[in-house]
């Protein structure tokens, strides 16, 4: 079965931004999505702010600050996705921490996992992504995933030993998220070896794979499908032209199709582009 | 002893993938090590608290509070090893640890600065690369300690963003780790974190009781009514009861910051105090679920004490655990009380008390009467970093107790 978000992998090499929603507020939000998508998103991840941020390098952090001070919260947030949904047709993804899931109230007294993944699923999210919740903790909301038909995403660490891979494999869906290099999220100037050593170990799942953290260059993208990706996830490259603010959404468009043909650039089958 | 991960619903390991080896690897080192004394590591442990930290720390009768309260009250006096508060206990054991896992470099968070301290001086002591993170907050109101760490040749790191506390310390420092994992280890500072720091955290620290338990029998003849101890992570508050959770008629007595009062002030994303066990909600914070100071949405609130040790969102998941089962009982004093107590024992006892271990010292100065005619105290540390918050804080509030300070201040 082909959930939404693996068919978002299935024709090119697929292109996942991240922005965090509320930044610097929803309006805005909704227009780069729009930007992001018009400059080749396949899928968006849209970061559900938590006030505790530990897998963010300080780009995301204060991206997720500006949009928790402007107000930003769970229930906006859904409002946000709903929006969103009636204007582009790219897959969104819900990037949070496990602690606005543990404590989501839906309202009418069911607190917790489920409640949470039955609205984003209402709203229109089509799969989750919880960087503080790994594999042995992750029941409760895999279970209210699959009742809703969302997919959980697995990040898999260089450090990621061969039986804790198995785990993830087992249990992940929609695609694999693949932690380029140790440490936070960031924009770098080169890719790691860490990379391709994720991506061989990889080679035969037949999720799709995304290498994500550090990437924020044409040369990077292309390097990284080359090495056998299917996909790349970029943030701090996108939250860095919303912090500025000038000209955001066309210099998000830009960005995102720099970064699109950079990934079609390194499609082994693909025809290199004309041009730059 | 266990090494189950879960107190009760409390704890686990809810960390970014990058740590999950490095904790795996750590609950292998602590069974080995800590539980089965592998390599003779604890009894390396013990002889090392002995000869550099000064263990056993006195359990003291405390003549003119016990005149005062009349009752018998004894101090254990954890101000008096080494580095001023049971920080080292921990630090000692941790570093110790890393040591025998070859780790290289050493990461710690610190709100007082206790524990930056106490991991600065062990690895000083055991030759270990240092790094702590410490919120600018923080680093304005414990300066002394600041100074401390930088003598022990331990980098500084300074943590601006948000309130610039010990919860902002602990991301930061969670950061570092998981860009460093491979040769680094992480001393948490108190009994939070993900499995297996709580309950490694704790068999540190039980070193606290284990004597006190004895000592009291020695010098009183019997077990106390109840056992007190100040709680921000919760750290010397179950090192001081954990010997004496299995003597069902002792009273365990976790006294937390009421701060300047225990509302919520959702829209400012605050909690002015810190009293996380008595008032929180059970979440997901830093590793473990546990119970935290947080809104409806689940954002955690900036906590607020007149103690930056006790200044945190979170606490314990065991201690969480243990207070649900009406095994422990939550309690909380202000800032004001604090403060008092902090002259009150200077005066009365020659001991200048930390202000984390101050509010244990305002609780029995509250309720004496709840506590029975036989209590232990823990004094976990001693107040010398706090005297320019503590000259400061009494000058606003002009506490009667305070001595003033004005006659010298007009000097050339
Ligand atoms: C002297 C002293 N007591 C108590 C504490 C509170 O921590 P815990 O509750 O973990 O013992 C601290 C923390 O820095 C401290 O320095």
């Amino acid at each position: 079965m082909g959930s939404e978000i693996r068919n978002a992998f299935a024709d090119d090499p697929a292109l996942v931004s991240y922005v965090a929603a509320g930044d610097p507020d929803a309006e805005s939000t909704k227009e780069y999505v729009r930007a992001l998508v018009r400059g080749g998103t396949d899928v968006v991840e849209l970061g559900l702010p938590f006030s505790e941020p530990i897998a963010e390098g300080p780009t995301i952090q204060q991206a997720i600050r500006r949009a928790l001070d402007a107000g930003m919260t769970p229930d906006r947030y859904f409002d946000l996705v709903a929006e969103l949904r009636e204007e582009v047709d790219v897959p969104l993804v819900c990037m949070t921490y496990y602690n606005l899931i543990y404590q989501y109230d839906a309202g009418d007294g069911r607190e917790g996992p489920e409640p949470f993944v039955a609205a984003a699923a209402e709203a229109g999210i089509s799969g989750i992504i919880v960087p503080d919740l790994p594999v042995d903790e992750s029941d409760p909301l895999k279970d209210a995933c699959k009742k809703h038909g969302l997919d959980l995403v697995f990040i898999v660490a260089p450090t990621t030993t061969d039986e804790r891979l198995d785990r993830m494999l087992d249990r992940a869906s929609g695609f694999v998220y693949v932690q380029g290099r140790l440490g936070t999220t960031g924009a770098r100037s080169d890719v790691s070896d860490d990379t391709h050593g994720s991506l061989d170990r990889l080679a035969e799942t037949d999720l799709p794979k995304a290498v994500g953290f550090g990437i924020s260059e044409r040369g990077h993208a292309r390097e990284i499908v080359a090495g056998g990706a299917d996909g790349i996830i970029v943030g701090s490259a996108f939250v860095d032209i919303v912090a500025e603010q000038d000209d955001a959404a066309d210099r998000l468009e830009a960005k995102a199709r720099e970064l699109k043909q950079g990934a079609l650039a390194g499609a082994p089958d693909l025809p290199e582009p004309e041009g730059k | 002893m266990s090494s189950e991960s879960k107190f009760g619903e409390y704890g686990g390991q809810y960390v970014p993938e990058a740590l999950m080896p490095a904790i795996e690897e750590l609950t292998d080192a602590y069974q080995r090590y800590v539980l089965d004394n592998e390599d003779g590591f604890m009894d390396e442990f013990r002889e090392r608290l002995r000869d550099f930290g000064g263990r056993p720390t006195p359990l003291q009768r405390a003549d003119r509070l016990s005149e005062r309260y009349d009752r018998d009250v004894y101090l254990k006096r954890e101000d008096l090893l080494h580095g001023g508060a049971h920080k080292l206990n921990n630090a000692l054991g941790q570093v110790l640890l890393a040591k025998y896992m070859g780790k290289e470099r050493i990461v710690a968070e610190t709100g007082a600065g206790q524990h930056g301290t106490a991991t600065a001086m062990a690895c000083a002591y055991l030759d270990m690369d240092c790094e702590i993170y410490m919120g600018r907050t923080d680093i304005n109101r414990q300066r002394p300690n600041v100074f401390r760490m930088r003598i022990h040749d331990a980098e500084v790191n300074p943590v601006d963003i948000g309130s610039g506390t010990l919860k902002e310390a602990i991301n930061e420092t969670m950061r570092d780790w998981a860009t460093n994992v491979e040769d680094t280890h992480y001393v948490i500072g108190s009994i939070v974190g993900p499995h297996p720091f709580p309950r490694m955290v704790r068999d540190f620290q039980s070193v606290i009781s284990e004597e006190a338990r004895e000592q009291i029998r020695e010098q009183a003849g019997r077990l106390p009514d109840s056992v007190v101890a100040c709680a921000g992570g919760g750290s010397n508050t179950m090192g001081t009861f954990h010997e004496f959770v299995g003597d069902e008629d002792v009273d365990l007595v976790a006294v937390e910051a009421g701060g300047s009062s225990l509302t919520i002030e959702e829209d400012e994303g605050l909690a002015p105090h810190s009293a996380s066990l008595s008032t929180g909600d059970e979440g997901v914070l830093h590793g473990a679920r546990t119970k935290l100071l947080q809104s409806t949405d689940g954002q955690i609130l900036e906590s607020h004490s007149v103690s930056a040790g006790l200044d945190y969102s979170g606490v314990g998941p065991e201690l969480a655990h243990l207070a649900d089962e009406g095994r422990v009982r939550p309690v909380n004093v202000g800032d004001d009380a604090a403060l008092e107590a902090f002259h009150r024992l200077s005066k009365m006892e020659g001991i200048i008390p930390a202000l984390e271990s101050s509010h244990a010292l305002a609780y029995l100065e509250e309720n004496p009467d709840e506590l029975g005619d036989l209590v232990v105290l823990n004094v976990s540390g001693r107040g010398d970093k706090d005297l320019d918050t503590v000259i400061e804080e009494s000058d606003k509030r002009n506490l009667d107790a305070a001595p003033t300070m004005e006659v010298f201040e007009h000097g050339e």
